[in-house]
């Protein structure tokens, strides 16, 4: 059995995964990606190797993808996180033919076709207010970590309009909010269906067709999969429980495998050819 | 002796200005604007009474601008930012054309006539970027005082180019060029070129005529002042109440109120 890796270095959390040939999952690991991203992605592949129970040699072929992927020597080869994406979520989700992944400091939309390829995409990486760090910025400002979005929001019923325009106004935003007596579960909800509006503009550009799929960190929290759910008028999948994380390092180790494939046969066609085809055709 | 006053309830502190009918600031303070707006002006007013040792009831008129403007509930009126730093500016430096008004959240750009009207004015009402904010997210990432941060720059030699536009993101970015071991100095003076760039790309849209009159709380940053002096080729006015020009202008409209109002009362019956 060959197994591969998949590292996704993403703005805030560094994924590993590693698969087996028929694509089962046998471990995973996150960490988180600081600073120096080259020992995120070091840290994050010692741990993934030591869940998968294996060693450091039983791993062919090591893929890294996410924005940092040109930061670290483990991978073989890197591609484009949007690459990865498409391949973990088709996996997944045969039918996806939209993406919409939406990460700590990015948020991207693409288009894919029946063959898992990308063919049009659309990412926000200027402006916090269209990532997650828009929903960080307005938890923190009532005093709530990351972790506890999920909770809170699960409680609200009614969004409190909060304009999405910057993350840093929203502060004033939220503060008077909360001021006029409005419930910071309401106030979370609001940021989140600004930040789902903001997701439409981008899906709108790519041209956006179903089957719609969701991943990224911000869609372990579920409200966020139900406001777009209630934007599109349209079901949506969602890799469960944090697969939604580890989505695009999952299709980064699936490319690896691909690629081992696309080896071994170039290889068996080189130690054939001499005798068979090639002598027979002319 | 009346007293006019302006109260500028700005996103991150709010300041308070007394004048006398010789339009001569008598007494002024400074408080953070912080959660709740309208105590914070109650206390910048409050404080700029203590500082003039002016009572409550010789002020007979309070105008209150900034963008808390409608919290300062004693105010008898109120009047935009805009026109009060185009105002104020003009009256501390009469030849003023431009003004360029730089705060915690926003900047704005204002071209006046020589009366102090606004012809056009400019603002970054989407977007936290080349404001006040940007050096407040230099400085929780480098965990340095706001006060230190100019100083630091002037001391850069090569300035790192900060590529982030959101100050959300800046702080990342400031942290990672740290990680790669530039110099603190050289980052600041990055941080600093990059607010004076968008700042003036704000200035540049209502058209640059001299003289150039900065104001707002970032002009105590030496660092910001150079930037802007060395990209426009020119030397900003800077006031020592550069901080309070929004407030002062403020009190300059209070304080016309005031001669206004007098004008009829007087005319008939005092010629008589």
């Amino acid at each position: 059995m060959t197994f591969t890796a998949g590292i996704d270095i993403g703005s805030t959390y560094t994924k590993a995964v590693i698969a087996r040939a028929d694509g089962v999952i046998l471990g995973r690991a996150m960490e988180p990606t600081g600073f120096k991203l080259a020992a995120a992605a070091e840290r994050a592949f010692a741990r993934v190797i030591e869940a998968a129970g294996l060693a450091r040699a039983d791993v062919a072929y090591v893929v890294a993808t996410g924005f940092g992927r040109h930061q670290t020597a483990i991978g073989d080869v890197q591609v484009t996180d949007l690459t990865a994406a498409a391949r973990g979520a088709s996996h997944f989700f045969p039918g996806t033919r939209t993406i919409l992944d939406v990460g700590g400091q990015t948020m991207k939309a693409s288009r894919i076709g029946a063959d898992a390829k990308v063919q049009s995409f659309r990412l926000n990486d200027k402006c916090a207010a269209g990532t997650g760090a828009f929903l960080e910025k307005t938890a923190r400002y009532m005093g709530y970590t990351t972790q506890e979005i999920g909770p809170l929001v699960a409680t609200s019923k009614t969004a409190v309009p909060i304009s999405g325009v910057c993350a840093v106004f929203a502060e004033s935003e939220v503060i008077n909010q909360l001021s006029e007596g409005a419930a910071p579960a309401d106030i979370m909800h609001g940021a989140i269906v600004s930040l789902v509006d903001r997701s439409m503009q981008l899906m709108k550009r790519v041209r956006m067709e179903p089957e719609f799929t969701l991943i990224g960190g911000i869609l372990r929290f579920e409200r966020m999969s139900d406001v777009v759910r209630g934007a599109l008028g349209a079901d949506v999948n969602v890799p469960p429980g944090d697969l939604v994380q580890f989505t695009s390092a999952f299709g980064a180790a699936l490319l690896g495998q691909r690629r081992l494939r696309r080896l071994a046969a170039e290889a068996a066609r080189a130690a054939g050819a001499p005798g068979a085809p090639v002598g027979r055709t002319t | 002796m009346a007293y006019a006053a302006g109260v500028d309830v700005g996103a991150t502190q709010t300041k308070a200005v007394l004048i006398n009918e010789a339009r001569e600031i008598v007494g002024r303070s400074l408080t953070d604007t912080g959660a709740n707006v309208m105590r914070a002006a109650e206390t910048a007013f409050a404080e700029a009474l203590t500082n003039g040792d002016i009572e409550e009831e010789a002020v007979e008129f309070i105008v209150g601008t900034g963008y808390g403007r409608y919290k300062v509930t004693f105010g008898n009126t109120q009047v935009t930012e805009i026109s009060c730093h185009g105002r104020g500016a003009v009256h501390m430096f009469p030849l003023t054309r431009t003004v360029l008004d730089m705060g915690g959240q926003d900047t704005k750009a204002i071209r006046v006539q020589p009366s102090g009207e606004i012809v056009d004015f400019c603002m970054n009402d989407k977007c936290a970027a080349g404001t006040g904010r940007f050096l407040g997210a230099a400085a929780v990432a480098l965990d340095l005082p706001l006060a230190e941060l100019g100083p630091t720059a002037l001391r850069g030699e090569r300035a790192v180019k900060i590529s982030t536009t959101c100050t959300v993101f800046a702080e990342s970015e400031v942290l990672s060029w740290l990680g790669i071991g530039k110099k603190i100095e050289d980052i600041l003076l990055g941080v600093h070129e990059s607010i004076g760039a968008r700042s003036i790309g704000l200035l540049r849209r209502v058209g640059i005529e001299e003289q150039v009159t900065f104001t707002g709380g970032v002009t105590k940053n030496a660092a910001m002042v150079a930037t802007l002096n060395k990209r426009l080729g020119l030397s900003v006015n800077v006031g020592d109440e550069a901080h309070y020009m929004g407030a002062l202008g403020a009190a300059l409209f209070a304080l016309d109120r005031i001669v206004a109002g007098r004008a009829p009362a007087h005319a008939p019956g005092g010629a008589a």
